[in-house]
């Protein structure tokens, strides 16, 4: 694959790779993007920020050719395009790469790759041997072992992107859109990604880089972009400006603490876990969860959390151990038990597991009390509307409806209904798994609030976060986990940054 | 539990400047709006406007008589249907159930040519479709494996028993007084007599379905598994129930079947599932899962059956009436599609229209 486009530089400024002025897009009442402005340069990483609902992904989803924009002036490499389908945009050089890539499974790396546009050998036939050299040939470049024949099935996310990657660079891509590429990716990944983009940026390729974390943005993107309500906000040299600033700019206003944590009275233990194992997935897992308590699970994606939270409320089994609620045994492998019990469970797959997303948001938030309004086992309907309607006023969730389908909603009111779901069955034990992941900064903090605010009630929470500060904001102790078992056990005074990077990954296991 | 959070102390809600929620708009004007459109209730008009077309221009169509023959003809799919909603609307399907009434029919001829008491064939007839279903509840519910797959085998397992167990023979000499209660009318009104067990077994699946937190799971289950999981639903077990309840009912239809025809054979009832599921679909009921009621089944059931019964009526063969059937199966699936496809593009184009300066 060639790569000719350092030769492309104009005598005063260099023309852009990209641009999108004015764009607007609207779906039925609902304005999407209002304004849609950026600029991209050959050999730049530009970060695009703003929070959830911004318009950020209506935005991304013009470039790739899904949405047409109503009105607006799209132009790459100077030329007016409009995209009609997603090949227009593949054959106009822009490549995007989404969080959760998409490969065909059983499928191998290497025709992964080249899906579509097979090298064709003797015959007309596919050419699998060129199709692995030259795969190979780009992993080479990237820098990053992956071996072209094995299958796509049981990759890693990142190797998944790397994959996306090096497609988009088979293609002779000029523009590459990062959609919150490092979501799903741990510390090591991120960096053989970001080491990927510079490579790729001093090749003249023009990146755009969207992300929710400050310091990855700060760390490699030369300009960032802010849009807010679906409007361009500014443009920015990175080094010109600071994180307040650029979050003063999203939100449109100060946001003051960002976790804005109030002390509780903590009170008896709610639940207690012991001694409890699964073989190959966690071991030996013992803790306490106290009535008015924030008990983080810290470490690092894959570290076994979601395990022991899934399997604490009895979604998977267990080998052995045993979990006491309010001092009685739980049932193993019976979530309406807990619930009955007075668990509840926030997962950390909002789409999937959260929220059924073709039903009406009172019916979501119904959906854990069909046993509570019942009379002679017979739903009792009015109180369950009531019941729906009191608990998403309660938590401001944002819907023209109730009767609307909870996947019209953003991503933060998708999770205030979730919320609202399990706080309508009044828990005494709430898990919440990645409480604000993919949520903009506005409804974060209320998020964090909303927790805080629960815990001042009385209700113990378990919270598993791989976001180091919202765990030393919100938790009154850390538990951190490496490869399935508890590395630390830290008070609030003693959870900062090093100690629990350093629990979740030094190779002294153990617990203390 | 009140200690925590009580729904009515007044929520110290934190001042959230982002999200001021005005906008929980009315229940009451969508909802009515909303019902008079949906799925069912167009089934119900086509059934309304149907039979007001066929008593108009057939004649011979609007009488007792009518009445009578054709919800005799319907009472085995219209039973057989409500657990096939329940089922269909989990996103799964039960395609032996016609092969489950098969076997039922055989065994009752052999039980009764063999000298037992007719409540105790009844009984035993029962069971045996409780075992089917039970079989094929275990299959698709606790190994997992795909509905289409495993009833597709059924079916043909079952009716290949039905033929092992009664041969080519036929069991015809059934007690009078049990076949005349069969084909009994309600006075004059040609309603038949057992019409009011059917009765019973719609209100119960639609009690079920729309007034118990077991059906509300299972619309859930329709659209995801695995939140409906989180959420404490037993998935499997409810879906091995079902299969369950589904085989006791086709074991009712088959029972009704024979004592209807005062016949007892192994093809009884053969291709009714294909009858069944057109009538279910037409009801309303996605194939997908998630969406569906009794009440638009009801009328979809209905809608199939007299049409047939009004072509029938005109001499039209039988050949015709399965593929009419087969379009309409079509159609109900179809259409939906059609449906949304078309509302899409009329809501783009009012928006461009809206957007335009």
């Amino acid at each position: 694959m060639q790569q000719t486009d350092s030769t492309r530089s104009g005598p005063l400024r260099e023309e852009p790779a990209l641009t999108l002025i004015h764009a607007a897009k609207t779906f039925g009442p609902v304005v999407a993007l209002a304004d849609g402005t950026i600029e991209i340069l050959p050999g730049e990483i530009h970060a695009l920020v703003g929070e959830n609902g911004a318009g950020k992904s209506t935005l991304v989803k013009i470039l790739a050719g899904l949405h047409r924009p109503d009105s607006g002036d799209f132009r790459v490499a100077g030329e007016s395009v409009q995209f009609r389908s997603v090949g227009d945009s593949k054959e106009a050089k822009i490549s995007v790469i989404y969080q959760e890539p998409t490969l065909f499974p059983d499928l191998s790396v290497a025709e992964n790759i080249f899906i579509g546009r097979q090298p064709k050998g003797r015959f007309g036939l596919i050419s699998r041997s060129a199709m692995v050299k030259e795969a190979a040939r780009l992993f080479e470049r990237l820098g990053v072992p992956i071996d072209p024949t094995r299958i796509a099935e049981g990759l890693s996310i990142a190797d998944q992107q790397i994959i996306e990657i090096a497609k988009a660079i088979s293609l002779d891509a000029k523009v590459l859109v990062m959609d919150e590429p490092t979501a799903a990716l741990s510390g090591v990944e991120v960096d053989r990604l970001f080491a990927v983009a510079r490579s790729l940026r001093e090749k003249g390729t023009g990146i755009l880089f969207i992300s929710h974390r400050f310091e990855e943005v700060f760390e490699l993107c030369d300009r960032i972009t802010v849009m807010r309500d679906g409007r361009y906000i500014a443009t920015h040299q990175t080094v010109d400006v600071t994180v307040e600033e650029i979050v003063k700019e999203m939100v449109g206003r100060d946001i003051g603490a960002l976790f804005p944590k109030t002390e509780a009275e903590i009170g008896g233990v709610v639940l207690e876990v012991e001694q409890l194992s699964r073989a190959g997935v966690f071991k030996d897992i013992s803790f306490q969860v106290r009535s008015g308590e924030i008990v983080a699970l810290a470490g690092l994606v894959g570290a076994g959390r979601t395990e022991v939270a899934r399997a604490v409320f009895g979604i998977d089994p267990y080998d052995a151990g045993a979990i006491t609620f309010e001092g009685r045994r739980l049932k193993a492998r019976d979530p309406q038990a807990s619930i009955t019990a007075g668990m509840g469970f926030v997962p950390e797959d909002r789409r999937k597991q959260g929220l059924v997303m073709e039903l009406s948001v009172a019916r979501n938030v119904t959906l854990t009390l069909r046993n509570k309004f019942t009379t002679a086992g017979l739903i009792n309907g009015a109180a369950e509307r009531r019941a729906a309607k009191h608990w998403s006023e309660r938590l401001h969730v944002k819907t023209g409806s109730l009767e609307h389908p909870v996947s019209t909603l953003s991503g933060g009111n998708q999770q205030k209904v979730v919320l609202a779901k399990w706080l309508a069955t009044e828990p005494r034990l709430l898990i919440i798994d990645e409480p604000t992941r993919g949520i903009d900064v506005g409804t974060k903090s209320e998020v964090h609030r909303l927790i805080s605010e629960l815990a001042g009630r009385g209700i113990a929470i378990l919270m598993i976060s791989s976001e180091l500060p919202e765990v030393l904001g919100m938790a009154d102790k850390v538990l951190v986990m490496r490869e399935g078992q508890i590395t630390a056990e830290l008070n609030r005074a003693d959870a900062n940054p090093e100690s629990i990077m350093h629990a979740a990954t030094s190779t002294a296991g153990g617990t203390p | 539990m009140s200690e925590t959070t009580t729904p009515t102390s007044n929520a110290p809600a934190p001042e959230a400047p982002l999200t001021r929620s005005p906008s929980t708009t009315p229940w009451r004007k969508t909802r009515t709006a909303k019902l008079l459109a949906s799925r069912d209730a167009i089934t119900i008009y086509a059934l309304v406007a149907f039979l007001i077309y066929a008593s108009i221009s057939i004649p011979r169509f609007a009488s007792p008589v009518t009445t009578g023959f054709l919800l005799l003809d319907v009472i085995p799919v219209l039973l057989i249907a409500m657990p096939m909603t329940l089922i269909i609307i989990t996103g799964e399907i039960d395609l032996s159930v016609a092969s489950i009434a098969g076997l039922t029919s055989a065994t009752m001829g052999v039980l009764w040519a063999g000298g037992m008491n007719i409540w105790l064939v009844l009984a035993v007839s029962v069971l045996v479709g409780v075992a089917c279903g039970m079989f094929n509840g275990f299959l698709i519910a606790v190994l997992g494996l795909p509905s289409l797959a495993v009833t597709i085998g059924t079916l043909a397992l079952f009716r290949g028993l039905a033929l092992v167990t009664i041969g080519d023979n036929a069991v015809a000499n059934f007690p009078k007084p049990l076949t005349a209660f069969f084909t009994s009318k309600l006075g004059a009104t040609g309603i038949p007599t057992v019409m009011i067990g059917v009765l019973v077994v719609i209100i119960a699946f639609g009690v079920l379905l729309h007034f118990t937190p077991f059906g509300r799971g299972l619309f859930g289950m329709g659209y995801s598994k695995e939140a409906a999981a989180f959420v404490g639903i037993k998935v499997a077990r409810s879906k091995f129930w079902l299969y369950v309840a589904s085989g006791a009912v086709s074991a009712l239809a088959g029972i009704f079947w024979t004592l209807r025809y005062t016949s007892a054979r192994s093809d009884n009832a053969t291709g009714l599932e294909l009858a069944v599921i057109a009538a279910v679909l037409l009801g309303g009921v996605s194939i997908f899962g998630g969406k569906g009621s009794i009440l638009g089944v009801l009328a979809g059931v209905l809608l199939i059956g007299s049409l047939n019964y009004a072509l029938r009526l005109g001499r039209v063969s039988d050949v015709v009436l399965i593929t009419v059937t087969g379009l309409l199966l079509i159609l109900s699936v179809v259409a939906p599609s059609i449906g949304s496809a078309i509302r899409g593009w009329r809501h783009t184009r009012r928006v461009r229209r809206s957007t335009e300066p």
